[in-house]
């Protein structure tokens, strides 16, 4: 059941995510990265990090693809939008590098990591930046550890986060404002 | 049950789509989709190993990736609509100014 889970996510993401390259209209294309996302949430949900699979939602879904539609409808773009010259180097760039990374998985090495390690034995995975408080016991929900670990472990980068998130909307309205400086260039 | 290398691939391919997507595409506004599809290749790896290792710390690094992202995408559509304004157009082939 799992894996029937696992294989319809991942072939829908495969999926959208070239139509995303891949078509021409960009309403189109942000539409399909908005089935995509949806479904990397449930990929999340799987993975039992419902937190984010809400977070997923909410911010990319909710927020930053709306931001897209928004923009690409109020530019309103009707040409003629054709692929760059340099896309068959591109392409084959692409190729290559998906092989590799293939090739890579596919050596012994790799896939034998255990399928999954027992939880119960917390002890041997302590070399990380969170020994105590980043293994988590399944027994309080998800999103009450991430909570207690943003708020602990974290709590500087969560500071920083706020930060970047203040630049980002002082420099998204001072560049997108229209008479700064001299004036506005050009009107339409 | 899925081994992880399946995830890792996934997310591979996803971000490979997304880094064609980047070279070829003339579009402005599909290239920031397609730095989208990257972010969300790379998180689908942070939950991956987090899962698989019994490790929030990914999760958590997911979370802050998602933050870099939406700035990014604030900043990233507020240079291209002032772009537009001064060029009208949303073609990579017009803004050749820094060329050289």
């Amino acid at each position: 059941m799992a894996q029937l889970f696992f294989y319809y996510f991942a072939a829908v993401i495969i999926v959208t995510a070239v139509l995303v390259v891949a078509l021409r209209n960009p309403i189109y294309s942000a539409l399909s990265l908005l089935i995509m996302f949806f479904h990397v949430a449930g990929l999340y949900v799987t993975l039992h990090a419902e937190f984010l699979a809400a977070v997923q939602i909410i911010v990319y879904a909710g927020a930053i693809l709306v931001l897209y539609l928004f923009v690409v409808m109020l530019l309103n773009v009707k040409r003629e939008d054709r692929y760059h010259s340099q896309s068959p180097v591109g392409a084959f760039l692409g190729l290559c590098i998906v092989t590799e990374i293939v090739l890579l998985a596919f050596q012994p090495g790799f896939s034998s990591v255990p399928a999954i390690i027992p939880p119960p034995t917390p002890a041997p995975f302590a070399g990380g930046i969170s020994s105590q408080q980043g293994m988590t016991e399944t027994t309080s929900g998800n999103t009450e550890t991430i909570g207690e670990l943003l708020y602990s472990t974290y709590l500087f980068p969560f500071e920083v986060a706020s930060l970047i998130l203040l630049v980002a909307m002082i420099g998204a309205i001072i560049l997108a404002k229209r008479d700064l400086g001299q004036g506005a260039p050009s009107e339409p | 049950m899925i081994p992880l290398s399946h995830y890792v691939m996934l997310s591979a391919i996803v971000f490979t789509t997304g880094l064609v997507g980047v070279l070829i595409r003339r579009n402005i506004i599909i290239i920031l989709l397609s730095v989208e599809l990257m972010l969300n290749a790379t998180n689908i790896n942070f939950v991956a190993f987090s899962y698989y290792f019994h490790n929030l710390a990914g999760q958590v690094f997911v979370f802050f990736a998602l933050t870099v992202a939406a700035a990014e995408v604030a900043v990233g559509l507020a240079i291209i609509i002032a772009l537009y304004r001064s060029r009208s157009s949303i073609n990579v082939d017009d803004f050749q100014l820094l060329k050289w």
